[in-house]
Order: C-alpha cells, then structure tokens, then sequence
C-alpha cells in the first residue's frame, strides 16, 4: 500500500438509486493494487450493483469512482480498462473458445492473427489448449468458466470483476477453481474484485472483504479481522455460526466489562468504548471456543443439559440449553487429539469459554 | 413413453386426425397428380406427359405467366427484404430499447394485421391509395406487400431476440466493443437463423397473397395467383395445375428451409 500510487478503485459516497428504491447508500471503499478484494454479503445487498457500476453498465446516482485516480464513473464500459467474468459467463456462443478468449484485443485493434496467438497462450494459462476450437457448448461448466475467466484476462484489464464466477460449479470444483483463481491473481497481478454470498469462500481467497447488508458497507477488514472482531451483530451472525447472547452490563473494570446473564450468571469480556454499566448488549461467542466439563458438587459455573450431538464431519456440533434459558452450540474437533470432551444428550454439564472468546457487540 | 401418448388416445382420435390429413391433403394430391396427365381433360387418367410443364414455357399463355412470375418474385423478394430490415429494426426496439411508453401498445400495433380479416386491410389500401391519388401498379402492389409482411417478418425475429440476453452485449461492450461493434459482431448473428425464418416466411406470405394483390394491382399488372385467378376464370385447363404444382413444390422447398434454418443454433 504505497502512498504515492492511487488506489486502483476509490469509490467515493457512490449512492445508486433505482426510482424511490435505494440499492446502494453513501459507499465508500478503496481497492488497492495487486489485490484480492470481496464484496460479501446476502442476496439482494447490493454486491451486483456495486460491481456493475465498476464495469459501467449502470451510472453512479451520486458520488464518484476513480480508477487509479481517474474518475471513471461518467465512461462507458468499453473505454474502461476493467473487464468483468459473468455469472452466467456470457460465453458467444456462435465464436469458438479461441475467438471468444481473442475478441476483446481484437476490439483493442490488434489484428486477427495476434489476438489468436495472445489467445492461445491464455487458454494454455487456464490449461483448455486442446479445446481450442471447440463452441462453448461443447465445454463442461467448469470449462467454460475457464474460458470465461481467460476471455476476461487476455487485454491485461486494470481490475477484474467477477460476480459470483463459482455459484454454477459443484463443491469439489468450486474448491479447486478457488485455489486456481487465487494464483491466477497472484501471477498475473492483476487486482481482482470478487462478489461472493459464501462467507468460506471470502476467508478462504481474500486479502480484504467488505462485508455488506441491504445497500451499506457494515465492516472492511481481512479474513481474522471480521471473524475475530466482528464491529456489530449483523458480521458476527454472517461469518461463520456464532452464539449470541442478550445481556446487560453489570459494572465496567479494569478494561473489563462484567455481563450479567440472569439467573446470577455473569460472563467478562473486553470493554468497549461507549458502553457503560446498565447497558444493554449482546455477546457473541464463537461455538469452536467453548467446551464442556463435568458439574461440580457446589453447583458453579454456566450450567445446562445437552440436548443433541450432531455430527458434522470434521466437527461434532452440541447443542447445549442453559439454566439461565440460552440455547447456545459448542463445537468439538472430531479428532482423537481435541482435549475437549463430548457428553450424551440429557447430561448435566457446565459450559466453559477460553479467554477472551466473549466479544461485546453494541447493535 | 407409451403410457404419455395413451393419455391422449381418445376415441375415435386417430380416425378424426387421418380425416384431417386427408381433406387437406387429397386436393393437392389429385392436383400434382394431374398435372401430369397427358390429356385435355382433368378428370380423366391418360398416360404419363410432362406436355402441360411445356406448356406453361412455351404455350399461348406462357408469356402472361413468364411476366406474372417475373412480378410475383420480385415483388416478394423486394417485400420480404424491406419488410424484414424494418422488422428486425423493430424487434430491436422492442426488445433492447428498454422500457418506454405505450411499449405492449407497440407490440399490438405491430402483430394486429395478422389477425385482421385481409379483406378489410385490401379494402383499406385500397382507399389509401385512391385517396392520395397513387395510380394502380407494380408500385402499388410493392408497398402493399412491404406493409403487410412486417409482422410476419417481425414475430421470428423478436421470438429469436427475446431468447438472447442483454448480457452478450454487455459482454461485448466490456471487452472494449463498440455499440456498433457489440451489434455487428455477436447480437446479429445469434439473431441470423430469426431473421432468415422472417424473411422466408414474408417471401411466402407475399408470393402467395391474392385479396389484396387483386384490390391494389393496376390493369395488365398480374402477379402468379391473380393470373391464375383469371385463367380460372375462363374454365380450368391442365397448365394451372402445372403452374400450382410448381408453386407448391417451390414453397414446400422454402418451408422446408426456414424449419431447418429456425433449428441452426451456431453453438455447435
Ligand atoms: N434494475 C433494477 N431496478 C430496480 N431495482 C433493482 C435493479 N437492479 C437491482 N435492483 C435492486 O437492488 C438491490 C440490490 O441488487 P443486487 O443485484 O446488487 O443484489 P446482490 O447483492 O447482487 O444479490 P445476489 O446475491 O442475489 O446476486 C436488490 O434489492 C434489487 O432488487
Ligand atoms: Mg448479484
């Protein structure tokens, strides 16, 4: 992040409206160069939107983008140096693989037999020379989601838009192309903005994410800093499986604030700015840091009965009701190494937390 | 398979279909048939002769037939092209040209002569053109001929455009494309088998138009079914079926074409 190269996207207090409906309110974010950057969120958040506004095919309401610090927003989309893979890949389907890949440098102006030679080499970059000269229909999903991706890089765009290029594959695929997508980016060093609904897939590719919900940016950050310091309840509940739980602040100490639970449970986590004694808060604790223990005779500690052990591959999932009325979900490590013990459904067993796992959210 | 095509297998479902079959099909046959009769008569079988195929070249009437045809081919072939530049241009609008006002009103306005009676749209030209003064003619046929085949020209072509969407274009565009260049190079040939469906089906339509043909055509100007119309007129002899058998042969060639054009898809 060198100060004196502008950003390769700024999009500045980008507001889009469509008629009375706003789809996109006062977004402002910076994509750096050589990035992998992810616009993540629900459906109909805004995410499409944002990177067709990028791309040109739709006119900001307000505001600006620049494009390393030209302001871009006023271009049409064949004179920004921004090219974008589809989601339904938008593959020609009357051109063969070679000159769907070679169109958009023959369009630049290079001649027929360049733009195939430059073709040809960014087909053997997504490993499909052999389907050359093959229709798109001809091609597997996953193929043509090469080819898409290959069609998109051969004029060497400034930034590369791809709005949920992985949606159409199956899992064992989609994991495969999401490592391939990731190198793909690092070797050729272009920055990529990604549009993804899947939390696993932003933390597993991303530098950064911009988690959004219903038009507004609600945290930028990388993949720890969301999951391990979600700012509000909304990106604690999105990335990743959280419990959540609604208590009031008893008394701030020491940097620590102490939650009363009901019932005379209370749990500490760290203090956060603003929120004083008598406020009410929720805490999120993730499931992967808790853990059960047998009861003690004295009765201490948060304790509940189990209510369901599920088994989810590489995890057991147990489900856990408080005497204080929470229902909350621990996870164990399915491996014979995990410390952490499992108990049969119906047990008495008190729940733990590791230090620092509470975190306290404000809204 | 069987068991969907049972469901259908009402009574007496098959004897009704062949009837179908037969009364639309037994008079073409009987025509083709005759045509190739080596005698006067038209009821009557008398030996194989192809004497009426020559007849039609080379016999009294043929120099009225050579012209008739010379007009009926270049006026559908004038018809078809105008009538499908506009159509396609339409289509375009229609489907690309976003929402604007009155848009289900256009699309009414553009299909609605399909469905109203010729006679009443041959009676209407008719009085536009004896209103504006415009003298009967090949000309008069000729524009006639445009109008009417629009919509016919239209319904393949924005069939075909609906089916391709926006996001070719944009595709296109994004890859530093033109609008022009994003039209030429990817929308209009995934429009193309439309629009070769349209034209064919226009030259059709126009070479096989007789109401309003007989309404807006000038005396001594006749196209292929208004002279046969006449010679009708005067008593049925076996060059009319030769003419009508080579007719059908021509257009049965032309539908055949735009089926296996319609089906062309370009992706494989
Ligand atoms: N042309 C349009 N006219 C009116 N509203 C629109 C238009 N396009 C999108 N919207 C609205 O804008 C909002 C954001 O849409 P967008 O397509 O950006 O969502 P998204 O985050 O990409 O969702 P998804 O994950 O389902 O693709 C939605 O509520 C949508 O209904
Ligand atoms: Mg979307």
């Amino acid at each position: 992040m060198s100060s004196e190269r502008p950003a390769a996207i700024d999009v500045r207090d980008a507001v889009k409206r469509y008629g009375d409906f706003t789809a996109l309110k006062t977004i402002s974010l910076s994509i750096q160069d050589n990035e992998f950057f992810t616009l993540l969120g629900p459906s109909g958040c805004g995410k499409t939107t944002l990177l067709r506004m990028i791309a040109g095919f739709e006119d900001v309401t307000e505001g600006a983008i620049y494009l390393h610090g030209k302001e871009i927003a006023k271009l049409p989309p064949n004179k920004r140096p921004v090219n974008t893979v589809f989601q339904n890949y938008a593959l020609f389907p009357h051109l063969s693989v070679l000159d769907n890949v070679g169109f958009g440098l023959e369009m630049l102006g290079r001649s027929r037999t360049q733009a195939r030679a430059r073709a040809g080499e960014m087909l053997e970059l997504v490993q499909l020379s052999q389907f050359a000269h093959r229709k798109p229909a001809q091609l597997s999903g996953g193929q043509q989601q090469r080819v898409a991706l290959a069609r998109a890089l051969a004029p060497q765009p400034k930034v590369l838009l791809l709005d949920e290029p992985l949606s159409a594959l199956d899992l064992k695929l989609r994991k495969a192309m999401q490592i391939e997508l990731k190198h793909l980016q690092r070797e050729t060093g272009i920055t990529f903005i990604f549009v993804t609904h899947d939390q696993e897939e932003a933390l597993t590719m991303s530098d950064r994410i911009a988690v959004m919900s219903s038009g507004e940016l609600q945290q930028l950050g990388n993949a720890r800093d969301i999951y391990e310091h979600p700012r509000n309840m909304f990106v604690a509940d999105f990335i990743g499986e959280t419990n959540l739980l609604a208590v009031t602040v008893d008394r701030i100490e020491a940097g620590r604030a102490q939650c009363h639970l009901g019932g005379g449970q209370s749990l500490g986590c760290d203090a956060v700015e603003g929120v004083g004694a008598g406020a009410k808060v929720h805490l999120s604790i993730r499931p992967e840091r808790l853990f059960l223990t047998d009861t003690t005779p004295e009765g201490e500690g948060l304790t509940g009965r189990v209510v369901e052990n599920i088994y989810i591959g590489t995890d057991i999932a147990s489900l856990v009701d408080l005497d204080v009325g929470f229902r909350v979900t621990i996870r164990t490590s399915n491996s014979e190494r995990g410390a952490k013990r499992l108990f049969e459904p119906g047990a008495q067993v008190v729940v733990n937390m590791e230090q620092g796992a509470a975190r306290l959210l404000v809204d | 398979m069987r068991v969907g095509a049972d469901r259908f297998a009402f009574p007496g479902f098959r004897t009704l279909t062949f009837l179908c079959l037969f009364i639309l099909y037994a008079p073409l046959l009987v025509v083709t048939v005759y045509s190739f009769n080596d005698s006067r008569s038209i009821t009557t079988w008398e030996g194989f002769s192809l004497r009426w195929y020559v007849d039609v070249f080379v016999g009294p009437d043929s120099a009225k037939f050579k012209s008739a045809a010379f007009n009926s081919f270049s006026i559908a072939l004038i018809a078809a092209s105008v009538a499908t530049a506009v159509a396609t241009s339409a289509a375009l609008a229609m489907v690309r040209g976003g929402r604007f006002k009155l848009r289900t009103a256009t699309f009414g306005l553009i299909s609605l002569p399909i469905l109203v009676p010729e006679i009443v749209t041959a009676v209407a030209i008719l009085i536009f053109f004896n209103t504006i003064g415009f003298t009967r003619g090949y000309m008069t046929i000729l524009i006639a001929h445009i109008a009417f085949c629009i919509p016919f020209a239209y319904l393949p072509i924005s069939a075909r455009m609906q089916g391709i969407e926006g996001s070719f274009e944009q595709a296109a565009m994004d890859l530093y494309a033109t609008r022009a260049q994003a039209f030429r190079r990817i929308l209009l040939p995934m429009m193309m088998p439309g629009i070769f469906a349209g034209f064919l089906l226009a030259f059709i339509i126009s070479l096989d138009d007789f109401i309003i043909t007989n309404f807006v055509k000038g005396a001594g100007v006749e196209t292929l079914p208004t002279a046969i119309f006449g010679s009708v007129k005067q008593g049925i002899r076996p060059n009319i079926m030769a003419i009508s058998t080579m007719l059908l042969a021509f257009s049965t060639v032309i539908v055949t074409l735009s089926w296996f054009i319609s089906r062309i898809d370009r992706t494989k």
